[in-house]
């Protein structure tokens, strides 16, 4: 290759005037996802253990942390999937028809618990498979296709639950096969006499599980990047379809692990269970730093914003106040984390020219 | 500047695209040489994005020939283009801005280390490559986690070109890489062209800028209405002709003159 008649010379590497600003240490720590969720969580914490003096006792931490185990399984999941930039509004409903699937399974066609656990998570894989097809291949919005799904549900669970057991609820699972081993895995306390809850442990791991994919392995770039920019991701032969299906997947799994704590815990499931977490579980992953918009966020966050719910829940109760106030707390939670994030977010992106 | 020795990297002969009964090219014919820029003119709908679109491989062409070095091809898809070494640079669509520059840099072709369920991204190997790529580049990455939609829009497109280039791109082809940017960015990407042609690459770059096109090109080929006005190396034309050429040359002229009785 004949290269000697250049007109132009390269410039020294180091003559480039266009370098890359140094980053305050300030700006590197605003890019992390979840340092709001964590200051407020710190916040509510001391708030509480000042206002409500049981509050901050094991006993105490044991209570919140059970509120917020379950509801932060799904904000993980719900979490993974919002960062891919999609929306799931019928995971709540979701956890209700799965407690109810496996219920039935277990009381009404008599099958082991163990047995019936499988089949419902192979219904949720469905579930959520059917929710991601219809999203990646209508090109409809997330919102719209899990909105409709909710509603199915819903239907399902009132309508379904009363023509089989003629109640609004599934109960006796106590009876069934497999269930004091189940209930041991899925549904158990430790620590006495605080009574840690098992869900608590599980939801630790998946955090952590979570935290791992995201941040170490390909499959987490690809969320993040299927979340940020759908079709420079696809230009760079990133799967798209196949990894939003598979966070469809994910969250309806995880609705299956909470359903089945939750029917497991009580030997018995109403039919209304669930609905109206699904804000609980988006509130839990926004407050945790997730963009609406995808793209950005973490797992440690989603589990951080399931803690302030749940120390707000609690809190509330030991301080004697009506616990309809909580709801108060949650719009505030809510608009308080998307300022942040907003915020956030013009930070790191700085100023783009 | 004459070819180089050997096959050009791309050639194509008299290609033509046809949707229905719309021309939207007719008769093009280029080479492209490693180690050369070939600049792509002409205003909007001239037919640069159908070019750009065949040698891609998103479109198939309906006339004509396509030879990657030396051998008749036929692209059906994106991935046709990229396994013969062809990388596009989109304009817009070619980063994440949310995430950091090694993840982008890597996104789709993640070294991994460790095994089973171990198996993770190797991290360190994507910083330390990213940071000797970008540095080839001319640009001194100092913070690898600094997301990229902090960078200027110039540094974007050196990201992407450093990621193609890496990625073993035989040819590089730059969508209006300039368009967006202003002077000074112009100028880096500019520079960014040069510093991937003298490292042997291919560069095909889409412009309707000639004042861009003519520091840097080897080649000129000049598109009008989905025909070729004309192709020219470097020695054989002007910026100022080029310039003519690309604003319809008398239709610039009379506008010149409007323009002078209008301020005097």
């Amino acid at each position: 290759m004949s290269t000697t008649l250049q007109p132009t010379s390269e410039p020294p590497p180091t003559a480039v005037d266009e370098r890359l600003a140094k980053v305050s240490f300030l700006t590197k720590l605003l890019q992390r996802p979840e340092l709001g969720a964590m200051i407020g969580a710190g916040v509510v914490l001391i708030f509480f253990a000042v206002t409500a003096d049981r509050f901050a006792s094991l006993s105490g931490i044991a209570r919140w942390t059970d509120v917020a185990s379950t509801l932060g399984i799904m904000a993980v999941a719900v979490a993974l999937l919002m960062i891919g930039g999609e929306f799931d509004l019928s995971a709540g409903v979701m956890t209700g028809s799965c407690g109810l699937l496996m219920g039935i399974l277990a009381t009404e066609v008599g099958m082991n618990i163990w047995f019936a656990i499988l089949l419902t998570f192979v219904f949720a894989a469905g579930i959520g498979f059917m929710n991601g097809y219809m999203v990646v291949r209508t090109g409809l919005p997330s919102f719209i296709v899990t909105l409709a799904t909710f509603f199915i549900l819903q239907g399902v669970n009132l309508g379904g639950t009363k023509a089989i057991t003629d109640t609004v609820r599934v109960a006796g699972l106590r009876d069934a096969a497999g269930f004091e081993s189940a209930q041991k895995i899925f549904a158990s306390d430790f620590w006495a006499p605080h009574n840690f809850r098992i869900s608590v442990v599980w939801w630790i791991v998946i955090t952590a599980l979570a935290t791992w994919v995201l941040s170490r392995t390909r499959v987490g770039n690809w969320i993040f990047g299927v979340g940020g920019d759908k079709i420079a991701a696809r230009n760079v032969g990133v799967p798209v379809s196949r990894v939003k299906i598979g966070l469809f997947m994910l969250t309806s799994m995880a609705a299956a692990l909470v359903g089945t704590m939750i029917a497991l815990r009580l030997g018995s499931i109403q039919a209304g269970q669930g609905v109206g977490e699904e804000f609980n579980y988006i509130i839990a992953a926004v407050a945790g730093g997730c963009l609406l918009t995808g793209g950005f966020g973490s797992a440690i966050g989603a589990a951080m914003g399931a803690l302030i719910i749940g120390m707000t829940f609690i809190g509330i109760q030991f301080s004697g106040w009506n616990t309809d106030w909580r709801f108060l707390f949650l719009g505030v939670i809510l608009f308080a984390a998307v300022l942040v994030n907003t915020y956030v977010r013009r930070r790191a992106e700085g100023a783009r020219s | 500047m004459s070819a180089t020795n050997g096959t050009p990297l791309l050639e194509v002969r008299d290609i033509s695209k046809y949707f229905g009964n719309v021309i939207a090219l007719k008769d093009v014919s280029t080479v492209v040489n490693a180690g050369q820029v070939t600049c792509v003119l002409g205003d909007n709908g001239a037919g640069k994005s159908t070019f750009i679109k065949i040698l891609s491989g998103v479109h198939e062409h309906s006339e004509g020939e396509l030879l990657v070095e030396g051998e008749p091809t036929r692209f059906s898809s994106p991935r046709d283009a990229k396994e013969a070494g062809i990388a596009t640079v989109f304009q817009d669509l070619a980063t994440v801005p949310l995430m950091a520059i090694w993840r982008n840099f890597f996104l789709g072709s993640e070294p991994m280390t460790g095994s089973g369920p171990l198996r993770r991204i190797d991290i360190r190997e994507a910083k330390r490559v990213m940071r000797e790529e970008m540095a080839k580049m001319g640009i001194d990455v100092r913070d690898p986690d600094q997301m990229v939609g902090t960078l200027s829009g110039g540094e974007r497109q050196a990201v992407a070109i450093a990621r193609a280039v890496y990625f073993g791109a035989k040819m590089l082809i730059l969508d209006e890489p300039t368009s967006a940017l202003g002077v000074k960015q112009s100028g880096v990407v500019l520079r960014y062209i040069v510093q991937a042609r003298n490292r042997g690459l291919g560069v095909i770059f889409i412009t309707h800028n000639p004042h861009h096109a003519y520091p840097v090109g080897d080649r000129f080929v000049v598109l009008n209405r989905g025909k070729m006005l004309g192709a020219w190396d470097k020695g054989a034309i002007s910026r100022d002709e080029l310039v003519k050429m690309m604003a319809g040359g008398a239709e610039l002229e009379q506008l010149t003159h409007e323009l002078e009785r209008v301020t005097t």
